[in-house]
């Protein structure tokens, strides 16, 4: 078990890291998802011991080791510029950390051999690795970290560098890899989609505070804050302030949508209202969908589905419609909107009622 | 701007090449309208770069010609070939200022200090970088720099073609959103011909037009978004177009009968499989319907990925994945149909039409 006990990281008078309680569990996979420069690499660099935290402390299963150098703790790190030794081979360099360990050569072989299947480089095993491409260098370093066998094992953007069909596979792959091996993975990404698929624990970060910590699915539903939510988000979330009064919101200029039965707790007055862009469609998903007009800005299209760019009242939306929908642009269009979906934060922006699928979702557990 | 004829060209790395498989990039021969947008899309190793490299001048291909507007390039160095580049690294120069930086290239070629001032604006708006203009570029974010050198990439439009090398593998994904539909509106206004490299799937069907998908050192479509997604020539395209890819199931075709297993599925048409090795039946995950008729499946895992849910289940003893909305209830007794109009038959790998 790693446990951050209020450890925080200031550099000069700013905060790199706002003081953070987190307890990570054995043979878990917890993903920090949020942008470049939210704390990501930070808080890793407190976990494995390669920064001393300013303030608090850090524990593994019990023992204080905050301020123990990385070398002294079984720590396995990848990044997302691929790190391996040139003048070796992927074998070398797969089996290195077992060969200083002192492990037996059966052993190493038997590994060696069963990492570089699952990586995918069995065909490599006697290429040095600048006769790779970079992908599979990557994944030379994902198999090293593997065999490593070390308790806390951290990356970082690990596969942003791959081409993604390698991705979706190593996302279906690892998961499983985690769950056998009993290590405590951190995995730091900037990519909603990368959490969901790979599922387990997320903590969100925003400018050096975890937002909100929990499974990840529960985290994308029930977001704490705006904030999170946003980070939660891609496409990015389409949100929008409004007024409540009674069963309406209203915009400044008189424009109105109707408050969702499980929005009709909100307290009147000034809320945010949030939905993800899949909620907004040019068909009425159900008989309550409400009906709004947008002007179109631009619209894309995936193969079978379209991103219309939208301007709602001044407000940038995006919508992601079934079908393909080459709209050209400053269009005013009818646009449909999935209320039973929306979410709602006050002006402090806490989360004030979760959609309302999160809430049925909530009720059956 | 201009068309680009890719004449029969080939390329081999080493010399002396022999066989078809000593050639990095495989014939290509192909024509691309002026003002179109195209991506080139393919994993790692595919030659989507290698051929790009030859667009822009930085590679010679061991075979065949290359034109713009109809006038042989071949021999011209890339300064020559009047084409813009943005790469997966920001280039930029760290001791001169933002402003300084976009208006590098058009100095550089002696345009009007008034015509500068105008287009390195509308640059900074679309970057979202008005407000950095006059601070030095060193300092900046990895992202900021980027955006730099997409708009230096953007700032004349005098360029025959601009060719992207993955410029948004750095760039945070709120961001991306920004700036892909920022390209793609450009694209719209001003008719640039672009040539855009990447390994994204949704970054390829969003910016193109046309996406060209190679493997293997060769192309194996170039098609619209949709006809990728609808009708993928080859198995390749179905599995690397769209996530999770096609289900791809061996299958014994006879007549317009289907057979996988013990299920058989009947085709409104013969397909033309004769002679072939190997045939298979390709529907998407996204035309497969869950329910509780059809075909028997048993659902061995269900993924909840938020907006959907990704059902892996085995069909007539073959893994297949079914894509289903987040508000799908799975029945304890799943059984599927496929729509009949998107399966697709293929016989050693391509796809087939019917008999005729």
């Amino acid at each position: 078990m790693l446990e951050l006990r209020n450890a925080a990281k200031m550099v000069g008078a700013d905060y790199h890291i706002y003081p953070t309680d987190l307890v990570l569990e054995r043979g878990t996979l917890n993903v920090l998802l949020g942008p470049t420069l939210s704390g990501k690499t930070s808080l890793m660099r407190l976990m494995a011991g390669l920064d001393r935290p300013t303030g608090g402390s850090v524990h593994f299963d019990g023992a204080d080791v905050t301020g123990m150098p990385v070398q002294k703790r079984n720590i396995a790190m990848v990044y997302q510029q691929f790190i391996n030794y040139p003048g070796l081979t992927v074998y070398e360099n797969i089996a290195s950390p077992m060969r200083i360990s002192g492990k037996d050569a059966a052993a190493i072989d038997r590994d060696v051999r069963k990492a570089a299947e699952l990586l995918k480089l069995t065909p490599y095993l006697d290429r040095t690795p600048l006769n790779l491409s970079g992908g599979q260098q990557q994944r030379t370093a994902l198999a090293r970290a593997l065999v490593k066998n070390a308790s806390l094992v951290l990356m970082d953007e690990p596969l942003a560098n791959l081409d993604y069909k390698l991705r979706e596979e190593l996302r279906q792959e690892l998961p499983k890899i985690f769950a056998q091996s009993g290590a405590i993975f951190v995995y730091a990404t900037t990519e909603p989609s990368e959490a969901l698929l790979l599922g387990g624990n997320t903590a969100t970060l925003n400018a050096g505070r975890i937002t909100q910590f929990g499974p990840t699915i529960d985290v994308y539903r029930r977001p704490v804050d705006l904030a999170t939510a946003g980070i939660f988000a891609d496409p990015p979330l389409n949100a929008i302030e409004v007024t409540k009064s009674g069963n309406v919101f209203t915009r400044p200029n008189g424009g109105t949508l109707p408050v969702p039965s499980h929005l009709a707790a909100v307290p009147d007055g000034p809320v945010t209202i949030a939905f993800h862009p899949h909620h907004l469609g040019l068909a009425p998903q159900t008989a309550d969908a409400a009906r709004l007009q947008a002007r179109t800005l631009v619209s894309e299209i995936t193969g079978s589905e379209s991103f219309v760019h939208l301007d709602y009242d001044g407000v940038r939306w995006v919508m992601l419609a079934h079908g393909i929908h080459d709209i050209d642009p400053d269009v005013e269009i009818e646009a449909f909107l999935d209320t039973r979906h929306l979410m709602a934060f006050g002006t402090d922006g806490r989360a004030i009622a979760a959609a309302g699928h999160a809430v049925a979702a909530a009720g059956k557990v | 701007m201009a068309r680009i004829t890719l004449d029969h060209i080939r390329h081999a790395y080493g010399a002396n090449p022999k066989s078809d498989k000593d050639y990095s990039l495989k014939e290509v021969d192909h024509e691309w309208n002026d003002g179109g947008a195209y991506a080139l899309l393919g994993p790692s190793g595919c030659g989507k770069t290698t051929l790009l490299n030859i667009i822009s001048g930085l590679l010679q291909p061991s075979h065949g010609r290359i034109l713009f507007d109809g006038k042989d390039v071949t021999n011209l160095s890339t300064q020559s070939r009047n084409i813009a580049q943005v790469f997966q690294f920001p280039v930029i120069y760290d001791t001169m200022t933002v402003y300084d930086n976009l208006a590098f290239p058009l100095r550089n070629r002696g345009v009007a200090e008034a015509d500068v001032d105008r287009r390195v604006r509308d640059i900074l708006e679309m970057i979202d970088l008005a407000g950095w203009a006059r601070r030095k570029a060193q300092g900046l974010t990895a992202d900021q720099k980027q955006k730099i050198s997409l708009g230096r990439g953007l700032v004349r439009n005098d360029v025959n073609a601009i060719l992207f090398d993955e410029p948004l593998t750095v760039i945070d994904p709120h961001m991306k959103w920004v700036l892909r539909s920022q390209l793609k509106r450009l694209h719209k206004q001003f008719g640039f011909t672009m040539v855009y490299v990447t390994h994204d799937q949704t970054e390829a069907l969003t910016f193109a037009e046309k996406v060209v998908v190679m493997y293997d050192g060769q192309i194996v479509q170039i098609g619209t978004p949709a006809e990728l997604f609808e009708r993928p020539s080859h198995t390749f395209v179905g599995y690397f177009i769209g996530s999770p890819g096609m289900n791809v199931i061996p299958a014994r075709i006879e007549g317009s009968a289907v057979t996988v297993g013990d299920e058989t599925l009947t085709l409104d048409y013969a397909p033309k499989t004769s002679g072939a090795a190997k045939t298979e039946l390709g529907i998407r995950p996204e035309f497969i319907r869950l329910g509780r008729e059809g075909m028997p499946v048993s659902v061995s895992k269900v993924e909840d990925i938020g907006r959907q849910k990704i059902v892996r289940a085995h069909f007539a003893g073959q893994p297949i994945a079914i894509v289903v909305s987040e508000d799908a209830e799975i029945p304890t007794d799943a059984r599927v149909t496929f729509d009949p109009s998107a399966i697709s038959i293929y016989a050693d790998s391509w796809r087939v039409g019917r008999e005729a």
